[in-house]
């Protein structure tokens, strides 16, 4: 039913992606604006400060906020470049159907809420309460994600939620509940200032976090070293004491090698081991027979350098070590995280002034969205919906019967899988874009084909909601209060600079709404989103991310506030465990046993290359905001296959020849770029494009069996020249492909 | 009123340069630059290396462009900012294009006018910092004071003096070289 209503050309014609560039003459209004708004940027987890300049309702630029302590002003060109999502041609201002032949038509708010809750009544009647699901996303404040969650299981009464952060961070947050008993960087960065050894592993970090870069480097002037383990010499790669060139999907053996050689060193803090640990024996077994040779043949990195970062780690009297999706998007994710883990704890240097650890959460708010809100197994404090106490707490707050309160649900990719078999029929989608950002997505547009009813609601029509049956026009970071939790567990506010134009309503207002007209809207009885914060506050007390201390107030006076922090005269915790009270339920940090295994798909003689994917610094996530803005797009136009000058001669290809890259999901051609900076035996393709040229269509449905994390990382692909060299990148229309 | 801040100096450190071009789209929004960047991010050579290289104006002590300029339009005031053209002057022969030993002015066709960085002006006047400095992610561009730079740089040493040859050039603006360096030899051989 949800096939598109139109030809994909016509679609984009109307809807987008159309580039916005600024006015030359410069945006009128900007030198008197009505109001200047401190906030926050709505990409990625370091949400920047910046002051966003108000003329009329509309954002006309943007000033540096010097004094928010994070970024003191400093920006990556999408903050400096996010005010031109506002007032964008594209912006959806009314709800639309879809009109088969004709693409969609307006329709008033009533009618479109009338059909969404119809169909969801029909739906749920006919095929039970759980045929009926919703995605969700972590650009979106606590508010919103605490309302997601609560909206899911008590208005629609389904189980199967999930969120757009099952692709993002869920491999670190499983590791480090496994750990810590607790899912949050355990240090805020300014212990990054004097580590002595700073080890990244798997974050391209100047690209995908540019401002961390700053922390980064001032640890640097200070003397420090630092490790960079990454396929490809990225901006930060190249400026490291030690670059391990690490082969896909072979990095839990680093790992493990690594703690070979800090135990055969004696590189261990025994006293920490032995008063605040467990299963450090299990470690050592795992990593019994990881010499430095066996190393080199998995990983591909020669033997010196291994031992060479064991020399630098081990003895060191402190260090940071950060990671990211790098080694997350695996199959294997949470080994790998728990790898990292077991060499932060095997040198105990974590809960003091500059050791730490940390994940560098990707998404906006993909820190507090986790903790309280669209996660399949969460309630909100980070609370498990399979234990009873939790699920007995969660439903006293919300006012419902415990039995009531449904269970454990799909993850994002296994939901996509159940809309494919029909057991799931319908779907409600808010911040997520699958069709471009999820594995296998010929697998993805064939299961939005089979959508009995599909309902959006986004302040673009991205390309998934294309498939929609009735699309309500939602609201912009910029156009709703909230508070957000950045990577370092930082909450801070969003305040709201302007209302939605036009007949776009706040994503609070629809969700109450629609709640309302399902029968529930006396357990929704908001005002604000202080409200819903405050509500918030309470389900989460008690919890691990408990926020019951934190106020609108609190933030606004401290520029942030770090959770835990449990009551009001708590001042928050930027650096966890320098009481060595871990959350685990024995009060100890774990090691973990970890034995290497092969990534979900390893190269053979019909697909011979392996292919990763990643991010560039100009785009974000699946492009939905960041290919509608002209500056960002022209920066990097078009995909690229980034490959060695060695296998490319090997293969007969030239730069900028089209090749044609194959896996056993799909095939799609993409322009060379030939580099020494990556590996011989590896290609990378970023993942931000849609259609045509979408990496996405390449890349596998192998999950990490804990997290459900897709293996993004890490596919065995097949290379063809096709003899033609690609147009200039000038003509590239790749944002909006088809 | 002109609060100038005598004691702020510009540093520039390419080494440090991610690439990400955040300082060309902040530099390119001030209105009088109409839409183009005063500041230009380039790769060395993405062949070999993602290193990127990053130009401002160095705002020289004896500015060759407007010794050279026929039209007397580029003039350089009392705290040694060299500013860009005079609209009602520049004829665009792109002289001072050709003079520049560190290639910065451009001429901006669409406008047959030279442009160049003017270190911020309208706001270093106004007691600001440059706008490009103030958003680099990488501390690749900043703007303070000489006793802040070596606080939070002590590996390094700003340098101010460029050899090209037989000629000196002495600029308004530092780049940073390892510590204990006090000029950058360009071409020894001249």
């Amino acid at each position: 039913m949800a096939t598109l209503p139109a030809s994909v050309e016509s679609l984009i014609a109307r809807f987008g992606p159309s580039l916005n560039f600024p006015n030359p003459e410069g945006i009128a209004g900007r030198d008197e604006p009505d109001a200047v708004v401190k906030t926050h940027c709505c990409f990625c987890g370091m949400q920047c400060g910046i002051k966003l300049l108000v003329k009329h309702n509309r954002i006309v630029g943007f000033e540096p906020w010097e004094e928010f302590p994070f970024n003191e002003g400093r920006l990556c060109p999408k903050g400096v470049q996010r005010y031109l999502q506002n007032n964008h041609p594209d912006r959806l201002m009314t709800p639309l159907t879809r009109v088969p032949g004709r693409g969609f038509d307006p329709i008033g708010w009533d009618p479109a809420m009338e059909r969404v809750v119809s169909e969801i009544q029909r739906i749920q009647s006919a095929h039970g309460n759980h045929a009926f699901a919703m995605l969700s996303g972590v650009s979106l404040t606590n508010e919103k994600s605490y309302l997601v969650g609560k909206f899911a299981r008590v208005a629609l009464k389904t189980r199967n939620l999930d969120y757009n952060g099952r692709l993002c961070m869920v491999s670190a947050g499983a590791g480090n509940k496994k750990a810590f008993g607790l899912d949050r960087g355990s240090n805020n960065y300014s212990d990054l200032a004097h580590a002595e050894v700073i080890m990244i592993c798997g974050t391209n970090v100047s690209e995908t976090f540019p401002t961390l870069t700053h922390w980064i480097w001032q640890a640097r002037d200070n003397g420090g070293q630092l490790i960079v383990v990454d396929p490809r010499l990225t901006p930060i790669a190249r400026t490291a004491d030690l670059h391990l060139p690490v082969r896909p999907g072979r990095d839990s053996a680093l790992y493990g090698a690594i703690l070979h050689q800090l135990i055969k060193r004696d590189w261990l803090d025994h006293d920490f081991i032995a008063n605040h640990t467990t299963d450090f024996d299990k470690a050592c077994e795992a990593v019994a027979d990881y010499d430095l040779d066996w190393a080199e043949r998995i990983t591909g990195i020669e033997k010196a350098k291994i031992l060479r970062a064991a020399e630098m780690w081990g003895p060191a009297r402190t260090s940071f070590l950060l990671h990211a999706r790098g080694i997350e998007h695996h199959s294997k994710g949470v080994e790998n995280v728990l790898g990292c883990i077991n060499l932060v704890l095997a040198t105990g240097r974590i809960g003091k002034p500059y050791c730490g650890y940390a994940t560098i959460t990707g998404q906006g708010n993909g820190q507090g969205g986790r903790e309280h809100g669209h996660k399949c197994d969460q309630l909100p404090g980070n609370r498990d919906i399979e234990n009873p106490e939790h699920r007995q707490y969660i439903s006293q707050v919300w006012g419902i019967e415990e039995k009531d309160l449904p269970g454990k649900g799909l993850t994002a990719y296994e939901l996509m899988e159940a809309i494919h078999r029909g057991e799931v029929k319908g779907l409600l989608s808010i911040c997520f874009n699958p069709l471009v950002s999820l594995p296998n997505n010929t697998m993805i547009r064939e299961a939005l084909e089979k959508l009995e009813f599909y309902v959006a609601i986004d302040f673009f029509l991205n390309e998934t909601a294309r498939h929609a049956d009735i699309i309500l026009p939602g609201s912009l970071h910029e156009e709703e209060d909230g508070t957000v939790t950045t990577a370092e567990g930082r909450v801070t506010r969003i305040r709201k600079a302007i209302d939605p134009p036009g007949d776009a309503r706040t994503d609070t207002s629809i969700l109450l709404e629609l709640a309302g007209r399902l029968g529930e809207g006396e357990r929704f009885r908001f005002q604000t989103s202080e409200d819903i914060f405050n509500e918030l506050r309470v389900a989460s007390k008690g919890g691990t991310a408990d926020y019951f201390g934190i106020t609108y107030k609190k933030i606004e006076e401290n520029m942030g506030v770090f959770w835990p922090c449990p009551s009001e005269d708590h001042p928050g915790t930027p650096r966890l465990w320098e009481d060595r009270k871990f959350r685990t339920p024995d009060g100890r940090a774990h090691f973990h046993g970890i034995a290497y295994r092969d990534p979900g798909e390893v190269t053979d003689a019909e697909y011979p290359v392996i292919l990763t994917t990643g991010r560039v610094v100009s785009q974000y996530l699946s492009g939905s905001q960041t290919r509608r803005i002209g500056k960002l797009v022209r920066q990097y136009p078009e995909p690229l296959l980034e490959i060695h000058p060695a296998l490319a001669t090997r293969l007969g290809i030239r730069d900028r020849e089209l090749v044609r890259v194959s896996t056993r999901r799909g095939a799609a051609e993409f322009p060379a770029q030939i580099v020494e900076t990556i590996r011989e035996d590896t290609v990378f393709i970023p993942y931000h494009w849609p259609g045509k040229k979408s990496a996405n269509q390449l890349t596998s449905g192998h999950l990490d069996p804990i997290s459900k994390i897709p293996e993004f990382k890490v596919c065995a692909c097949k290379l063809e020249p096709t003899g033609k060299i690609a147009p200039s990148p000038d003509e590239s229309k790749a944002w909006a492909s088809a | 009123m002109n609060t100038f801040r005598v004691d702020q100096e510009f540093f520039l450190d390419p080494q440090r340069c991610i690439g990400c071009h955040a300082c060309e789209m902040a530099c390119a929004e001030c209105e009088t630059n109409g839409q183009f960047p005063m500041i230009h991010v380039d790769y060395v050579d993405r062949y070999y290396t993602p290193q990127t290289s990053v130009q401002i104006c160095m705002h020289c002590e004896d500015p060759v462009c407007a010794r050279v300029c026929p039209a007397v339009a580029i003039e350089k005031d009392e705290y040694g900012i060299v500013h860009s053209a005079k609209t009602d002057r520049c004829i665009a022969c792109s002289n001072c294009v050709n003079a520049c030993p560190f290639g910065v002015p451009r001429k901006i066709e669409p406008m047959d006018l030279m442009m160049k960085c003017n270190m911020c002006y309208d706001r270093t006047s106004a007691g600001k910092r440059p706008m490009c400095a103030t958003v680099c992610p990488s501390g690749a561009l900043f703007y303070g004071t000489r006793e802040e730079m070596a606080r939070r740089r002590p590996n390094s040493s700003p340098v101010n003096t460029f050899k090209f040859g037989k000629q000196t050039v002495k600029t308004r603006v530092n780049i940073m070289m390892p510590k204990g360096s006090t000029e950058l030899v360009v071409d020894a051989n001249g």
